[in-house]
């Protein structure tokens, strides 16, 4: 089968210095990226050889830092920029959403805007017409319709260009980050409607950096990174490394000798902690829903025929949130008196929100802990779609993610209706 | 199939009559916008040439005796002061479309040469209510049109021809360099002055003068206009001269535009 979009090598370049309009843009757009001035009158490379095929049917995010180049290589294949080198091929009608809500003009009305940026958005008339009523209605606006667009409250101007943009009907869709804007409302009827288009069978490509969308709208993801592919596979896969990358590498594992935590009294027994996500036992960042472990190494002068650790997971404000040892949950028994070794703790199904969960370690035997310490390392917890729906509680209903079932009774039959309990 | 493309070429026509609906709803978005809470609205169109024909027909006509052998001299003004206002306004909002309309390059495909042409609907809106008001001008003062009237539309569309042209052409200078807004304003003021046919009758020119002023294409189209407007003898020489130069502009300003129109969105 033909590939609906086949990306060759495309190379872009800005030329810098040479913007005599308006040096500002140019040097807000380089700050982004590259250190001020490092190389006046120069060419910025914002894509490096960037290649990928896309079968028809296929939902692609794309994901990377900002200035990683996503919205260039969208402009590229949108047309609205030429590649320097390099090509690119695409099959069949292509619409392209890099903004919401283009071309509007405040002093038209309703009306007009839809026929306006439905003409600018690539829609004939005829199909504008057509689809008007259903624009209208998916936007919610009917009543004002016939208004001056400069009327409406900002929510009612983003509905009503983001209908017009849903009801466009191409082949390939390429969108970038129009879920970044709106409130979430919006952004939930946004997700919905990609959710459709990506269901329909339709090619998108696909640019944001809300993880959990992508996660769960596109079957493969591409990460760009400083304008090349870095990694191009499943979206879970891709996502969660970028998640982990973006969460910081490396700094799980803490030296515990010499840990500015331990409480005055403790005999130094910890003497390393590695926090890491189970499933591949080197990322520090765990998905959620995925189970974190905590691996403790001690040493000591004296066996130890039953080391206990205690963990306690605790908010960003340093409240405890749950805290576990292996008195209180089974534990195999250990091989015997240990002078030194390591305990190793698996939180499974981890019902925590993305953010950064410090933890106290308390470490000891059977009747006393001798060792503790405060703080000693981080737990990053980063986002996934743990309810398959692409959406995730608000940031800001507590440090918890628990999952529920629902059910709606009605306090007696609904009146008029037939299909009551 | 996007590729790197070098060099110059004809503007692609046949995309462009694909366009053609968003060419017609960006030129009704113009005038509308135009008249939108205006007081005086449609009337502004009539405002601009009735003023300067006031303002000329007193100064250079009264005062300065221009008009003393023309007869009707106010509405020799009026007539080509529609035409002129045509021209010099269709170049200066052409010229400035394609930065004002920067979202829309930055952040849509469609081809570049929609937005200049767009504007020439205002322009010719415009001109269509000018040119009512000057047919009834031209019945008070008891002049009536014959039969080159029928020569009008040609006119207009060498006008707009030559007007889009020079517009287009420097939209896309004033993207890569916006001094040329500049050279604008007061380029299309000090035009008004270099087109005699504004506001001295042919025979106040020098043999000479008559030979070489139509290269500037203002100067035979305005007299055209008049002429063909007002039943006077066309001089066909003055009008297929400028009618020529305004067509080499215009294919001059549409290759240089498309030359440098896939630059537009790295440099605006
Ligand atoms: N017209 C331009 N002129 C010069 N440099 C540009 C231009 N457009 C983009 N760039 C540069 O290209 C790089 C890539 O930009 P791009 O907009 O593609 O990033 P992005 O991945 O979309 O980032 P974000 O996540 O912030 O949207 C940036 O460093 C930017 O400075
Ligand atoms: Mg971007």
């Amino acid at each position: 089968m033909h590939p609906a979009i086949r990306v060759q090598n495309v190379t872009k370049s800005f030329r810098l210095g040479t913007n005599s309009g308006r040096p500002n843009l140019t040097e807000r757009l380089l700050g982004l990226v590259r250190k001020p001035r490092a190389n006046p009158d120069n060419e910025f490379w914002a894509l490096k050889g960037v290649s990928f095929d896309v079968t028809p049917g296929e939902v692609v995010g794309v994901v990377g830092r900002n200035g990683a180049g996503k919205s260039t290589l969208l402009k590229v294949l949108s047309r609205i920029v030429e590649p320097t080198a390099g090509r690119a091929e695409l099959r069949g009608r292509v619409g392209s959403l890099l903004e919401v809500g283009t071309g509007f003009h405040p002093e038209l009305t309703g009306r007009e805007n839809v026929f306006l940026n439905g003409s600018v958005l690539g829609m004939s008339r005829r199909e504008i017409a057509k689809n008007f009523d259903a624009i209208v209605a998916f936007a919610g606006v009917e009543r004002f319709i016939d208004t001056p667009v400069k009327r409406y409250s900002s929510g009612m101007y983003v509905r009503l260009a983001f209908a017009v943009a849903a009801h466009l009907n191409p082949e390939i869709m390429i969108v970038d980050e129009v879920l970044a804007v709106g409130d979430a409302e919006f952004q939930n009827k946004c997700l919905g409607k990609m959710r459709e288009v990506a269901r329909g069978g339709r090619t998108v490509l696909f640019v944001s950096h809300n993880m959990t969308a992508v996660q769960s709208l596109c079957s493969r993801c591409v990460w760009l990174k400083d304008g090349t592919v870095h990694a191009d596979g499943p979206a879970r896969e891709v996502a969660e490394a970028y998640n982990r990358a973006a969460a910081g590498g490396g700094g799980a594992e803490v030296r515990l000798d010499a840990h500015p935590g331990r409480t005055l009294g403790s005999v130094r027994a910890m003497t390393r902690v590695r926090v890491c996500d189970d499933a591949d036992g080197t990322s520090p960042a765990v998905p959620m829903g995925g189970t974190a472990r905590v691996e403790v190494e001690f040493e000591l002068d004296r066996p130890l025929a039953d080391a206990t650790l205690g963990v306690v997971v605790k908010d960003a404000y340093y409240s405890p949130i749950f805290g576990i040892n292996n008195k209180v949950t089974p534990c195999p028994p250990q091989p015997g008196p240990l002078t030194a070794g390591t305990v190793v703790c698996r939180l499974p199904r981890l019902p925590l929100m993305p953010g950064v969960y410090p933890l106290d370690l308390y470490f000891g035997d059977r009747l006393n802990d001798f060792d503790t310490v405060h703080n000693a390392a981080d737990l990053t917890v980063v986002a996934a779609d743990v309810f398959g729906t692409g959406r995730l509680p608000p940031p800001n209903a507590g440090p918890v993610c628990w999952p529920a079932t629902w059910e709606i009774r009605a306090a007696r039959a609904p009146e008029g209706t037939t299909d009551g309990p | 199939m996007i590729e790197p493309r070098p060099g110059w070429a004809l503007p692609d026509f046949r995309e462009l009559w694909r366009y053609r609906e968003l060419l017609y709803f960006l030129a009704l978005r113009d005038i509308k916008v135009r008249y939108a809470q205006t007081v005086l609205g449609v009337g502004w169109a009539l405002a601009q040439p009735l003023a300067t024909m006031a303002v000329f027909a007193l100064f250079l006509g009264r005062v300065g005796g221009v008009g003393k052998d023309v007869p009707n001299y106010p509405l020799f003004v009026y007539a080509g002061m529609v035409a002129w206002t045509f021209f010099g306004n269709t170049i200066g909002t052409a010229a400035l479309s394609v930065v004002s309309n920067e979202r829309l390059v930055t952040k849509i495909y469609f081809p570049r040469l929609v937005i200049p042409l767009a504007t020439a609907g205002v322009g010719l809106f415009d001109l269509v209510l000018a040119t009512a008001l000057l047919g009834g001008l031209a019945a008070w003062w008891g002049v009536l049109p014959s039969w080159s009237l029928l020569l009008l539309p040609l006119v207009a569309l060498a006008l707009t021809l030559a007007a889009a042209g020079i517009g287009v052409l420097l939209s896309a200078l004033i993207v890569a360099q916006r001094d040329f807004k500049y050279v604008l304003t007061f380029g299309v003021q000090l035009w008004m002055f270099a087109t005699p046919s504004l506001y001295l009758p042919p025979e106040a020119l020098s043999e000479t003068a008559r030979l070489w002023l139509p290269l500037n294409p203002a100067h035979g189209l305005v007299a055209a206009f008049r002429q063909s407007a007002l039943g006077e003898a066309v001089d066909w020489y003055a009008f297929g001269v400028s009618a020529a130069t305004g067509a080499a502009l215009a294919l001059f300003g549409m290759l240089y535009f498309r030359r440098v129109e896939r630059t537009f969105a790295d440099t605006i």
